[in-house]
């Protein structure tokens, strides 16, 4: 039985590993922090946030200044898809985001029925229009 | 019992009321403050739920109450003279006769569910009992020393008991942002505040009015105490008759059903909401999530300051452990009180998880929080608080996040799981004489104008809503401009290219041109955080938002421009600071913490709301949506090609669809070259400690170590000796200039 843990990780309760809600691939053990089973590169903010303005004029552009901020991407090394960004101070140890009790979690879903895809939760539904 | 420490009842009960009746000041109570949880019952209390459980009668009390105290909250909104009452920055409520929150009105800032039980529970404690003070009814307390339980000393707060046959049966309450305060600067959240003593009033839960009358001596030393003598009388009256207005229906309700029904009702409405909590979050997985972000600045210098989160859930409980955030900053105004934080995180689950859940202070009994002490995020008595909101924000937006990676997996949902909201006052405080002659000072409503998150389907609300209150108003400019002598030239305008990008996109942010008129003497000032560092991330692939600067255009009058060459204008930010419009203008940019500043007639000043987290990879975002932001000049030709490689005429918009296909193949393939396993990056990126290039606050890898400003000043947390203490800006200005100075002169020599 597989849980969508986030819109680009499962878990397979079964085999207890991480994989691609995208492509399938195999990611690592469901017990283990899945980034170590994805890609990772470091970018300097303005690569994403590029300055609005002329950085050539001004110190404030709206772009991030990469003394005190990098961006951290994780992708799919299968698929290529981003499943996580970070943004870190240079150097900060990423973090190990979600952590599961996986025997927890089988007890949880043993009780639960399986799903096809990820539930969203409620529609939103516009109020009654009156006045 | 069993304590180490036990010297009998009768004995320990003498030395406690010894030690009562001989305490020279009663400062906030420990017993009383570090605990957010239900009081356990009162024996009454057992007594109506005995004769009064049917769950329905329960529920039609409940609601009867309710709709009195929303009744009594269009009173607050409507009758408040504080602008900030005008926009729902107010909340009324009724307490149970321990001063529990059980019924917060439906409309208002909920974070206020966490604090007014605190002084409720301090007058019961020590005026109840106290001959010179006791409590009768009629009589009302008010109180705004955060430390006592508010969330900063500009909000303030009324309290009145409600008896019934000579017993207190609840207490009824309402609380107003009400600005100034007599605090070193006009509008009552000083950030130049370096001690407690800059913040203005400091009043502890006192009684200001006997037999429904304000005491008019209390009143004259109160309006003595602030700038606006006139607002605070009028506000004093206003949360004195919506306290009234609640006796009345509490009143009426148990005339109707019978005093048990209403306390019954009372106390099961907070053991009914624990319950539900801790059913709901035994839906979640068992685990930890960790988020760690990072703030720019204490208002008064650029540093970095992290707060650092774990959210643990295992069963029916939840634990947030702030442990390895920032030490707290002794002379400066951004450290938050715990109490604000959990009442911020009660928010979080009563208006972005459960907004079905009642709003009351139930949600957090079965939640824990772990602090460092002192911290960043719970500082010592002496430290100030009055700019809570730079810290507590992003130790809300930490709580988001951490909760969104808990709430994907669940089958069953309550709202939809969300990136983070955007999150920090970007907004114009402004003071001074108006066109009318008026001595104002207080915030631009474009605080509440904040964007909204993506969602798993949907692109996030543009200028929507505040983090803290999700139903409220930015105001209209038109009416503001005939009260205030400055104009929005450029007024919610969407600033293009200050997006969340994500396949589904965060909710925008608008930009404000602004620029004074009519005033022999107004100024502006600015308090938010995000120029150097982004205030918010997405999620799951997504991207926060970018950083805010404030851009300004001086030297020029940009009426005169308008009336004699209007073509020059330019109505955007983007514009009229690349292209550089006006020839004798002096153009820069600055951090958004611009202190109280003088305006010059037709000089701009310039700033963008923020927007929400983008959700999911940006080149999964459909081309469709991509080319309607387009459309809507809400993105660049840049950010449709570098963020979302989408191919398209630039004539026609039409989307070539297999190129853009193959564009996107293409960029992932690129990622994936680009990129280096786990463990390999970690060790070229990972470091010991901070650069050293920023001043660096809060934990690096070990959240039990703490540095204080520089790689190597490291600490036990909750144990930093000595103490952060921030030189002043013009003292450092000073240092720097006159060691360039003394270069100069050897260089000379
Ligand atoms: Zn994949």
């Amino acid at each position: 039985m597989k849980v969508f843990m986030t819109s680009m990780l499962t878990i397979d309760l079964d085999s207890e590993r991480w994989e691609c809600a995208s492509c399938g691939h195999d990611i690592g053990d469901a017990r283990d922090n899945y980034k170590k089973g994805l890609l990772v590169r470091e970018r300097d903010p303005s690569e994403v946030h590029a300055p609005i303005l002329d950085a050539a004029k001004y110190d404030f552009t709206f772009a991030p200044d990469p003394d005190w901020c990098r961006i951290v991407e994780y992708c799919c090394p299968n698929c290529g898809r981003l499943a996580e960004v970070e943004y870190l101070p240079p150097g900060h140890p990423p973090a190990h985001d979600i952590e599961l009790d996986i025997d927890a979690l089988k007890a949880q879903w043993a009780k639960r029925e399986p799903l096809d895809k990820p539930v969203l939760g409620p529609d939103f539904v516009a109020p009654p229009h009156s006045h | 019992m069993g304590d180490d420490m036990d010297i009998g009842g009768a004995a320990s009960s003498a030395v406690e009321s010894f030690l009562k009746e001989t305490s020279l000041y009663l400062a906030p109570d420990p017993e009383i403050m570090e605990n957010h949880g239900l009081e356990p019952r009162t024996a009454f209390e057992d007594q109506c739920i005995a004769k009064e459980k049917d769950p329905v009668r329960l529920e039609i009390v409940r609601e009867r109450i309710l709709a009195g105290v929303n009744e009594s909250f269009e009173m607050l909104e409507n009758m408040g003279a504080a602008p900030g009452a005008k926009w729902g920055d107010c909340v009324s409520a009724v307490y149970t006769a321990s001063g529990d929150l059980s019924l917060a009105s439906s409309g208002g800032v909920v974070i206020f569910c966490n604090l007014v039980q605190y002084p409720i529970k301090f007058v019961n404690k020590y005026w109840a009992n106290e001959p010179t003070v006791g409590i009768k009814e009629g009589d009302v307390f008010i109180v705004n020393d955060a430390r006592y339980g508010q969330a900063h000393n500009t909000d303030q707060s009324m309290m009145m008991p409600v008896f019934h046959e000579g017993r207190i049966v609840a207490w009824a309450g309402a609380t107003v942002h009400e600005g100034e305060n007599g605090a070193i600067e006009p509008g009552g959240m000083p950030s130049l505040a370096e001690q407690i003593w800059d913040e203005g009033l400091k009043m502890s839960p006192f009684k200001v009015a006997e037999n429904y009358k304000l005491r008019r001596d209390l009143v004259t030393f109160l309006q003595n105490s602030v700038r606006e003598p006139k607002l605070q009388y009028a506000d004093m009256k206003v949360k004195m008759y919506v306290c009234r207005r609640i006796e009345t229906r509490i009143h009426e309700a148990i005339a109707e059903y019978g005093v048990e029904a209403v306390v019954a009702a009372l106390r099961m409405n907070l053991e009914d909401t624990d319950a539900e909590v801790r059913r709901r979050l035994s839906e979640w997985p068992d685990g930890t999530t960790r988020h760690s972000w990072w703030t720019d600045g204490t208002l008064r210098e650029n540093v970095q300051i992290k707060i650092n989160l774990e959210l643990t859930k295992k069963g029916d409980e939840l634990t947030f452990d702030y442990r390895g955030s920032s030490p707290e900053f002794t002379n400066r105004s951004n450290n938050s009180l715990d109490i604000t934080v959990k009442g911020m995180l009660a928010q979080l689950f009563l208006t972005f998880i459960w907004p079905d859940i009642p709003r009351n202070q139930g949600v957090l009994a079965p939640m824990k929080f772990i602090f460092d002490n002192p911290s960043v995020l719970k500082p010592a008595f002496g430290t100030p608080n009055a700019q809570s909101m730079m810290t507590v924000f992003t130790a809300w937006s930490a709580g988001q996040v951490c909760a969104m990676k808990f709430l994907y997996s669940n089958p069953h949902k309550y709202t939809r799981v969300l990136a983070p909201w955007f999150n920090m006052i970007n907004t114009f405080l402004f003071g001074g004489l108006t066109q009318h002659g008026e001595m104002v000072g207080n915030v631009c409503a474009d605080i509440n104008g904040m964007g909204g998150g993506a969602l798993a389907d949907r692109d996030g609300e543009h200028g929507c809503a505040p983090i803290f209150a999700t139903m409220s108003d930015i105001g209209e400019q038109e009416f503001i401009e005939e009260e205030m002598p400055f104009i929005q030239i450029v007024s919610k305008k969407m600033m293009k290219d200050n997006q969340g990008f994500g396949r589904q996109r965060g909710g925008m942010g608008y930009q404000m041109v602004l620029a004074m008129r009519d005033s022999p003497a107004f100024g502006f000032m600015l308090t938010a955080m995000g120029a150097k560092f982004p205030n918010i991330p997405g999620l799951f692939g997504g991207y926060g938002c970018p950083t805010y600067p404030l851009a300004r255009v001086s030297g020029v009058d940009v009426f005169d421009i308008l009336l004699k060459d209007p073509g020059s204008f330019r109505y955007s930010i983007e514009e009229l600071m690349n292209e550089r419009p006006f020839k004798d203008g002096k153009y820069t940019t600055h951090p958004m913490t611009l202190g109280y500043t003088l305006a010059k007639r037709g000089e701009l000043y310039m700033i963008s709301q923020g927007t929400g987290g983008g959700f999911g990879d940006p080149l999964d975002r459909d081309p469709k949506d991509v080319i309607r932001d387009l459309d809507e000049d809400l993105i660049s030709h840049d950010v449709a090609w570098r963020i979302y490689r989408v191919v398209y005429s630039r004539e026609t918009l039409l989307i070539d669809e297999l190129a853009t296909e193959e564009a996107r193949n293409a960029a992932r393939r690129a990622r994936i070259a680009a990129s280096k396993p786990f463990g390999e990056f970690c060790k070229e990126w990972v470091k010991d400690k901070p650069s050293g290039k920023v001043p660096y606050y809060g934990s690096w890898a070990d959240k039990s170590l703490v540095h204080a400003g520089s790689p190597d000043a490291v600490h036990p947390a909750g144990k930093v000796n000595p103490p952060v203490i921030m030189t002043h800006p013009l003292q450092a200005k000073i240092d720097r200039l006159e060691a360039e100075l003394a270069t100069c002169r050897e260089g000379k020599g």
